[in-house]
């Protein structure tokens, strides 16, 4: 590398950015908002998070959270995971700002082409949390396993495999 | 109407969530379904353009399967989704109301296989597709 190496920065600097291009991500999608799901994060991880509410309810005699609350909170983790992997190293020089998300999230968003969830037990009506790998990312198309569980971790109570196609005019 | 239907159709009333996404009945017996999701501004995915998010049509598809299972002559009256899988055509017409149609094609002691299509008012063009198995107690 080059001699003169740049001084690090600030920590808090570090933080702030990130957190900021994070929640412009996530806050410019009204169906997230919709479902209230918010996102943590620990450097470039993040974990959905999914408060519980009464209106998430499929099954009111068990009672368990409908199975499209599920699939919406895998889908939904999956894109925003997805978008964020890709995007972490503009994010990390600079390249892109708030603005930028904000302005133009379809230039960031994937599109789901297929999403496949299974159903391993029921959604208790608490609050539940999910994690996103990316298998493969690559120009068009990227593959991306969610889990998701609630009171405890190695138990899941659903799972998905999506495949997506990437945003093409990001440099357009 | 038969009675199996009839209990369906207040089952689907009761759920908590489909309220919330302002799902309605439109048809259902014997193993078919058909349900809409009116437009609504809450559940747009894709800010830039309007198109409502995959999240919202997998909750009426989801629901629309359920409804299917339950209201196959041989199932008892209780249903889960053990795993549905979603394919995404093409993006909803903003402003346009989504109507799933689910139909329940074969039961077994255990399980009902379902497959449902989803449109909005091109109808001839569906926004997307779906295959799921659904957990049912069947009649012995």
């Amino acid at each position: 590398m080059t001699a003169h190496r740049k001084k690090p920065e600030p920590m808090q600097v570090v933080k702030q950015r990130r957190d900021a291009m994070l929640r412009a991500l996530v806050g410019s999608v009204p169906y997230i908002q919709y479902l209230g799901i918010e996102f943590e994060r620990r450097g470039d991880e993040l974990t959905c998070v999914l408060p519980f509410k009464d209106n998430l309810i499929g099954n009111p005699i068990l009672p368990a959270l409908h199975g499209g609350v599920t699939a919406s909170l895998l889908e939904v983790t999956a894109i925003i995971t997805l978008s964020w992997t890709s995007l972490w190293d503009d994010i990390e020089s600079g390249a892109l700002d708030v603005q930028d998300l904000t302005n133009g999230s379809r230039r960031f968003l994937p599109k789901t082409i297929a999403f496949s969830t299974d159903y391993l037990r029921s959604g208790l009506p608490r609050d539940a949390y999910a994690r996103a790998r990316v298998n493969r990312s690559g120009r068009r198309y990227a593959s991306v396993y969610v889990e998701a569980w609630q009171d405890n971790r190695a138990k899941l109570f659903a799972q998905a495999n999506g495949h997506f196609l990437m945003p093409q005019n990001r440099d357009a | 109407m038969t009675d199996r239907s009839q209990i369906a159709r207040q089952f689907l009333e009761a759920l908590p969530h489909a309220h919330a996404l302002g799902m309605k009945l439109l048809e259902l017996e014997n193993g078919l379904a058909r349900i809409e999701m009116p437009y609504d501004a809450k559940f747009i995915g894709d800010p830039d353009t309007g198109v409502l998010h995959g999240g919202a049509v997998s909750s009426l598809i989801d629901t629309c399967c359920g409804a299917a299972a339950l209201c196959h002559p041989s199932n008892r009256g209780s249903t889960a989704t053990l795993d549905l899988r979603i394919e995404y055509m093409r993006a909803a017409t903003p402003g346009q109301t989504v109507v799933a149609r689910a139909e329940c094609y074969h039961v077994t002691r255990n399980v009902a296989f379902v497959r449902a299509t989803a449109t909005d008012d091109d109808q001839d063009n569906p926004v997307a597709s779906a295959s799921g198995t659904f957990a049912v107690e069947a009649r012995t």
